[in-house]
């Protein structure tokens, strides 16, 4: 979900990364790519409309979230969809559900398709930013698993259709970390063995959500109790942290530089490739499930169009590839057959349906006060120092002002002294 | 003829219009007002209980412009005594490292300084280590040292390079010894130098949130980090973002103006 900028710049620095979740995917990819020249649409009529009208659209998506062709053997999918419909399809990317929000908040940038997380869609349906569906355009929509349709954030399912799902969990190094898979769960992340070996989620969302899970506490909790209470449970764990980070814990846990970290499945099933060492669970006492879902900013220009898009990102051939190249979890049942038996038995792509009834809960919009209340919490929580360099900083650089001030002084008094001769 | 000249600059006079102050004018009227456009002081007020990261900025980016201040200054002594053709190729390399992007060089830092990085393998190696570097208040200085240090180094060669050789001359021939022709003729006559040196370090650095992300690890948050979370972190909060900003810039202008008392032109350099 948020690997944009370690990918840029892993890229940059020259890693290689793998696209594929492995290589025999990237194998079945090529057979895929064979097909793709005789691309099956469910219906071309429909996908002919605007032909040669010289429309575009903009999508602006999250970093490597759509299989863009630049491997060998995948599908460029903007590509196809220029090619079948004759829309152009301006393509950006974000890097936070936030970033995303300020951007359209702000107005400066309109956008027809935009893929944001479950609290997003609802704090944009709250605003009034995204507008309600015609999914009569949208008639792929049946392929969307009746488990992820009427999700809370979008509970009439008439703004959002999903993309992609995925559960965090904890990656770790299994050289390292001698404690059996079973037992690992969130403490994990609170073991004092492993100080300085940890990593954490700078964003307070989804750090929150860790220390509310192992407090009991629903992940969408508004009261300022349980808030203050899941701040001292993370302040407690700041001290055996080596750092709090986002894209970072892509090569940071690559690269061996920290032992255990929380992550997006997704995310980890490709670092995973790279370091065999790694393994990730997804802990049993529960986790946050996250849903990316396709929608309309009520500012958009081409509404139809974008629906003809959406309806494309849900034509099983164009799923399959969407998602055998991010490697999250697929919402759609076509795409969700296409894939090989071992992937769909993964129980961290696919947990079990009871797993994920019991154990997971998906994120809605805070209101403004609680959201205000975390953010506040987390910036005490950061920039909490240690009691041994809170006691000298501030008096020496009042001091030394002082000194500055009092030197400045007394040059100027000599200077004016000299001038008067 | 005045007139014409003044004419050449309106390029950039809409440019600096458009872009520089009607922004400042922006995060201005949005630090006092409220969402719904009144006038109030909370936000500026709610700027207090971030003093500690406020400090933190000021005194890290302290410690960067005078590590880079000692560092760059014989730098730059020697690069303008060199031989002229010297002198190229010698700033041709001060400059390298800014031929790279900004982001790949803290990010290279970043694989220098991890617990498994090559620091501490080359460490490790003879039997050291592993030290904690990276995620230090030390490691946030160093990336600001690294990343500003070309800002020192050219402004000091170029006023040093036009101190005239027979003024060390006529010094000596004066009977100064050499720490007194440093204190009396090189640093006074570099002054404009030094001080606009500084600026050039002093006011990225403590503004800067990407070098306390990636070497700080995120628990040595400095001012940018705080203006970052108010835009771009779980509550869009532009009015006290903006707020934080506009604290931010009246402290680098009290700093400026403090600086610039340095300067025996009283020459104005912010």
């Amino acid at each position: 979900m948020k690997k944009i900028l370690s990918l840029f710049l892993a890229a940059a620095v020259g890693c290689p990364l793998l696209a594929g979740c492995n290589a025999e995917t990237a194998d079945e990819a090529e057979e895929e790519e064979a097909s793709s020249q005789t691309l099956t649409v469910s219906d071309p009529e429909y996908y002919s409309k605007f032909k040669g009208k010289g429309i575009s659209i903009n999508v602006y998506n999250w970093g490597e979230y759509i299989s863009t062709g630049a491997e060998e053997g995948t599908l460029d999918v903007n590509g196809e969809f220029e090619k079948l419909t004759g829309i152009k399809v301006n393509y950006t990317n974000f890097a936070t559900n936030e970033e995303l929000y300020a951007k359209l908040k702000g107005g400066a940038a309109s956008y027809d398709v935009i893929i944001p997380s479950d609290y997003m869609i609802s704090k944009m349906i709250k605003e009034g930013m995204i507008q309600p569906l015609d999914l009569g355009n949208i008639p792929n929509f049946k392929y969307i698993m009746e488990n992820f349709r009427n999700q809370d954030y979008d509970p009439e399912n008439a703004y959002s259709v999903p993309y992609t799902w995925g559960t965090v969990g904890i990656i770790y190094d299994t050289t390292m970390v001698d404690i059996p898979e079973e037992e690992i769960d969130w403490d994990l992340l609170w073991n004092e063995d492993y100080a300085d070996q940890i990593l954490m989620f700078d964003n307070p969302r989804d750090a929150f959500a860790i220390a509310e899970i192992m407090l009991g506490y629903s992940l969408n909790t508004e009261d300022p109790e349980e808030l203050q209470q899941a701040a001292y449970k993370l302040l407690s764990q700041k001290k055996i942290v080596q750092g709090y980070v986002m894209d970072e814990i892509f090569d940071k846990m690559g690269a061996g530089d920290a032992l255990i970290a929380p992550y997006y499945a997704g995310d980890a099933l490709t670092i995973m490739d790279e370091n065999e060492d790694l393994n990730f669970v997804v802990p049993k006492s529960g986790t946050n499930l996250f849903v990316d879902a396709m929608c309309i900013p009520t500012a958009a220009r081409q509404k139809e169009a974008a629906e003809m898009y959406i309806n494309f990102m849900c034509e099983p051939d164009i799923a399959y590839s969407n998602i055998d190249y991010i490697c999250y979890s697929t919402p759609h049942q076509g795409a969700y057959d296409m894939l090989d038996e071992e992937v769909r038995e993964s129980h961290i792509s696919y947990p079990s349906q009871d797993f994920i009834g019991a154990n997971t809960e998906v994120f809605v919009n805070l209101s403004d006060e609680a959201n205000l209340k975390m953010q506040e919490l987390w910036t005490d929580m950061k920039s909490a120092e240690d009691e041994n360099t809170n006691k000298w900083i501030a008096p020496i650089f009042l001091i030394f002002s002082f000194l500055l001030m009092a030197f400045v002084l007394i040059r100027r008094h000599i200077k004016t002294k000299k001038d008067l001769f | 003829m005045k007139i014409k000249l003044k004419f050449f600059s309106a390029p950039y006079l809409v440019w600096m219009i458009v872009f520089i102050v009607i922004p400042l004018l922006m995060i201005a009227f949005f630090a006092f007002t409220t969402e719904d456009g009144g006038f109030t002081l909370k936000y500026i007020s709610d700027v207090g209980q971030y003093a500690n990261i406020f400090v933190r900025s000021i005194w890290l980016s302290l410690i960067a412009t005078a590590i880079c201040l000692v560092i760059a200054y014989p730098v730059a002594f020697i690069l303008s005594r060199m031989e002229k053709h010297k002198q190229g190729t010698m700033l041709m390399i001060v400059m390298l490292p800014m031929w790279m992007n900004f982001l790949l060089r803290t990010y290279a830092w970043m694989t220098l300084l991890g617990n498994n990085g090559i620091i501490n393998n080359l460490l490790g190696m003879i039997g050291l280590g592993p030290y904690k570097l990276i995620n230090t208040s030390a490691a946030v200085v160093l990336g600001m040292v690294y990343n500003y240090l070309p800002f020192m180094i050219l402004p000091l060669y170029s006023v040093m390079e036009k101190i005239d050789k027979s003024l060390f001359e006529a010094a000596e021939d004066l009977g100064c010894s050499g720490v007194q022709t440093l204190f009396r003729v090189i640093v006074p006559l570099s002054m404009p130098g030094i001080t606009s040196g500084i600026t050039m370090v002093f006011v990225p650095a403590i503004s800067t949130f990407i070098i306390s992300r990636m070497l700080g690890g995120g628990s040595n948050l400095l001012i940018g980090d705080l203006i970052e979370m108010q835009f771009l972190g779980n509550a869009y909060n532009p009015h006290l973002g903006a707020a934080i900003s506009f604290v931010l810039m009246v402290i680098i202008l009290v700093i400026m103006t403090v600086m610039n008392q340095f300067d025996p032109d009283d020459q104005v350099l912010i």
